[in-house]
């Protein structure tokens, strides 16, 4: 079970004076249990590429596969195709319309045309497995809520479709410190509790670099870099110049490397960064 | 879906019309729709239709586009011309049971379907030939006079910058909320008139909360810009009537003065 | 309690007050002791007992997380909110005195967090004409301003462009341009990259450190740690009132605290104190990459 992505091209306006290749030979395959992140700066093609993911839009030329089924081919599964890949846009608070929380959650299910007890079964379940206490916010107005918890709502109706794999549109966008990492950490507990295979897309590598095992570097609307957060890292100048954030650490690693300290590259926290400068002072000194 | 919109488009090329004072565009579009109504025989509209191409070949702006802005009311058009066709009472040509084609019926079917033809076409070269910026200048300046009845000019003129600054961004935020609740299974698509309107109430919600926020928002950045209404503002752009003014408008008035002559001959 | 919308005694020329400006008042904002809060009855202080002088020329960056207070402090510097307790002077002039507010708004201009709902006009020169056209200025003068503005920005290119065709980061310098064009000798921005990516980020900190240079007065409001950095001044707001105040150096050594109330350290200050606590001899307050580098490579 996987979403392929073979040989996809997209472009936007065909025929006009804006005509824009947003995605050119993009061959992707995301498996089940990956947590798999996209980064790219706003126009790279990352969000075209997630909308292609679930059949918001239809990709010029090549296919996507889900789970078998090839999008767009049968009208008639393109709502399996919406069940299967959860969509979460940015800044998904935007979204929310109905007068209580447990009926907006309520909404994929009820389009789903589920029995009543099972769409109940799936709110409580969606909206603790984004950290809400069931009884205490299922009666509030998603209106009144603080800015994190009503995206974390958003993401609930997400969730409540039963999606077998999530995606995430710059989920930490606007939020403080604090909130991003609580969410992030909502993300974690759902990829591991919940079997969810998640897809993160975001323009910064410091955000998603410690969740994420596997990470996509989209860049002109095609595929730049390929390999894990380490491999990524260690390649922290071209991220930079193609418009991405690089945390300090990888700036700092990079800057005593350049000096001709002897220090891997491939550091992504402070932690690691400690040890392996300690050990390169500590062999100097001796 | 909302891709193909062209409300208000402008093609912007540098021609004589487009060079023309708001003012005097707009007061010559008026005219020309005052005098479509005057005109009672083919062979003015004749004369009309060949000013009309005149001006647009001026402008420089591919008769296509001039077309295109009557896409969206061809169903209009259509419907009056069969309505006219109809309903005019008068000398029967032919009857099936209860349709009856008059003599009359077919001339007024005619007459409305080119007027309503050329007054797109007509508007359709104003929008395209003037920025919405500098329409919405024309359109307050030449209310201004009527400010001392109490026409709030300058709030008109505001009111319609925001809407035309406002309408891409709220268009780019409908197909937003759309894909979002499309994905969450929402159909808007399919059903009849009743389960369709009720499906667009996740869309209508957001959408209607969102500009909300957005208009109180602006309020705020206005007041910290130091806008207070239109009293003792002054503009960076002023209009000026220039020397291709006088010029169109004389032609103008010719092509008037015929319409009238051939009207009361 | 918000402003009343129009203020009908206050139509004073904006000349005047380009010559108040004359003899420099050198602390272009003066807080003294503000309380604020949005509910008359309640006692939830969204703001409790402030009180924080700027000088002219300063960058200034105040953080805090997200309900700290450090949006409304912005509001109240702008005589959008008046204070409930306290008092704010903004170049001498006191934000609740009625006919000063517009003299007020100018001499603080304010950039907003979301671009989109900030820029009024189709074209961008039209938006930045905005502010001086309110003011009553000479078409010929605002003319000049706009085109001096977009330059400054590094916009001019796109002055008869759409706003809604631009990035993020250009439309935020088109709003910056708005501001510089009405003359304001201070500019507060309210979270202004909080939408932004990175590279939208960075061409905005970059204007603002050029207009810094040129002599304006900057106060930043950000969550943002490697924006604050680059400040010559950093307060910390939490539950309403100031925690921290000093240089980017003497604020971020104090990782611990900063940690406590909801908010990010840069991670080379981090770095530099793990390695103080593991005995290598180098200061515990470095905030920049090249320094501590610097310090490693000797």
């Amino acid at each position: 079970m996987s979403i392929k992505a073979e040989n996809i091209k997209y472009i936007y306006s065909e025929g006009t004076p804006f005509r824009t290749v947003a995605l050119d030979n993009i061959s992707i395959e995301v498996k089940e249990g990956d947590f798999l992140g996209i980064i790219g700066h706003t126009g790279s093609g990352k969000s075209t590429l997630i909308q292609l993911f679930n059949g918001l839009e239809k990709p010029t030329e090549g296919k996507i596969i889900v789970d078998e089924i090839t999008v767009g081919e049968d009208k008639k599964l393109l709502s399996k195709v919406r069940q299967t890949v959860g969509l979460v846009f940015q800044y998904p608070e935007y979204q929310l319309f109905e007068e209580t929380v447990a009926k907006d959650v309520a909404f994929g299910p009820m389009n789903l045309k589920l029995p009543q007890d099972e769409i109940d079964k799936r709110v409580r379940e969606s909206l603790e497995l984004v950290g809400f206490n069931f009884n205490k916010i299922k009666d509030a107005s998603p209106f009144d809520l603080s800015g994190g918890q009503k995206r974390r709502v958003a993401i609930a109706g997400v969730l409540a479709m039963k999606p077998n794999y999530l995606v995430l549109d710059e989920p930490t966008a606007g939020l403080d410190p604090a909130g991003r990492n609580d969410l992030f950490e909502k993300i974690k507990t759902l990829h591991k509790k919940a079997n969810v295979t998640v897809i993160l897309v975001s323009h910064s590598m410091e955000d998603i670099a410690k969740l994420v095992n596997r990470v996509i570097v989209l860049y002109k609307g095609k595929i730049h870099m390929e390999g894990t957060p380490k491999e990524i890292y260690s390649q922290a100048e071209e991220l930079r110049e193609i418009g991405l954030g690089v945390p300090q650490v990888a700036e700092i690693v990079n800057e005593l490397r350049s000096r001709g300290f002897n220090i891997r590259t491939d550091i992504l926290t402070v932690e690691e960064a400690k040890e392996e400068i300690l050990k390169e002072v500590r062999k100097r000194n001796v | 879906m909302f891709k193909n919109l062209t409300i208000g488009q402008h093609y912007p090329v540098e021609s004589p019309v487009h060079e023309l004072d708001p003012r005097v565009k707009i007061i010559m579009t008026f005219v020309f729709i005052i005098s479509l109504f005057l005109i009672e025989s083919f062979i003015t509209y004749l004369v009309v239709g060949l000013f009309l191409a005149l001006a647009i070949k001026v402008s420089k702006v591919p008769i296509k586009f001039v077309i295109k802005g009557l896409k969206p009311i061809l169903m209009i058009i259509v419907i009056t011309f069969i309505i006219n066709l109809l309903m005019t009472p008068g000398k029967i040509i032919f009857q099936i049971g209860f349709i009856k084609i008059t003599e009359e019926g077919i001339r007024q079917a005619g007459f409305m379907a080119i007027r309503l033809t050329l007054l797109i076409m007509g508007t359709s070269l104003l929008t395209l030939t003037t920025s919405p910026i500098i329409l919405t200048d024309g359109i307050e300046s030449l209310l201004n006079p009527f400010k001392r009845f109490g026409l709030p000019a300058h709030e008109l003129a505001m009111m319609m910058t925001i809407a035309l600054r406002f309408i891409p961004t709220l268009m780019e935020e409908t197909e937003k909320i759309m894909k979002a609740q499309k994905s969450r299974g929402a159909d808007f698509e399919s059903g009849n008139i009743m389960s369709r309107a009720k499906n667009l109430v996740p869309l209508l919600v957001p959408l209607f909360i969102s500009a909300f926020r957005r208009a109180d928002e602006l309020a705020m950045a206005m007041e910290a810009r130091c806008y207070r209404g239109g009293e003792n503002r002054t503009r960076m752009r002023q209009l000026k009537i220039s020397k291709g003014d006088f010029v169109a408008s004389g032609i103008f008035i010719v092509y008037f003065a015929a319409i009238i002559m051939i009207k009361i001959w | 309690m918000l402003r009343t919308k129009i203020c009908p005694y206050s139509i004073r020329t904006v000349y005047e007050n380009k010559y108040m400006g004359a003899y420099m008042i050198e602390n272009i904002i003066k807080i003294e002791n503000v309380k604020y809060k949005y509910e008359k009855e309640s006692n939830d202080y969204a703001l409790n007992g402030i009180s924080l002088e700027i000088k002219q020329g300063e960058f200034t960056a105040i953080i805090g997380h997200n309900g700290s207070g450090k949006s409304t402090l912005a509001k109240l510097i702008n005589s959008i909110l008046l204070p409930t307790e306290g008092k704010i002077y903004v170049k001498g002039m006191d934000t609740s005195d009625d006919s000063k507010l517009w003299d007020i708004r100018q001499a603080a201009g304010m950039v907003f967090q979301n671009p989109d709902n900030q820029l009024v006009a189709t074209i961008v020169e039209e938006d930045i004409a905005f502010g001086p056209e309110n003011q009553g200025v000479e078409p010929s003068e605002i003319r000049k301003r706009v085109d001096d503005a977009l330059n400054t920005v590094g916009m001019y290119e796109y002055r008869k462009r759409p706003p809604h065709m631009l990035s993020g980061g250009q439309k935020q310098r088109i709003a910056i341009a708005g501001i510089l064009a009405l003359n304001s000798d201070c500019i507060v921005l309210d979270e202004p990259t909080a939408m932004l990516d990175p590279s939208g980020r960075r061409e905005v900190m970059d204007t603002l450190k050029k207009l810094n240079k040129a002599g304006k007065t900057i106060l930043l409001i950000t969550h943002y740690m490697d924006e604050a950095v680059q400040a010559d001044r950093v307060v910390i707001i939490d539950k309403g009132g100031i925690k921290l105040d000093g240089t980017p150096k003497e604020v971020f050594r104090n990782i611990d605290e900063i940690k406590k109330f909801g908010l990010d350290v840069p991670q080379v200050t981090e770095l530099a104190q793990e390695l103080v606590k593991e005995g290598i001899n180098i200061p515990t307050d470095i905030i920049d990459v090249k320094e501590l580098v610097d310090l490693l490579c000797q």
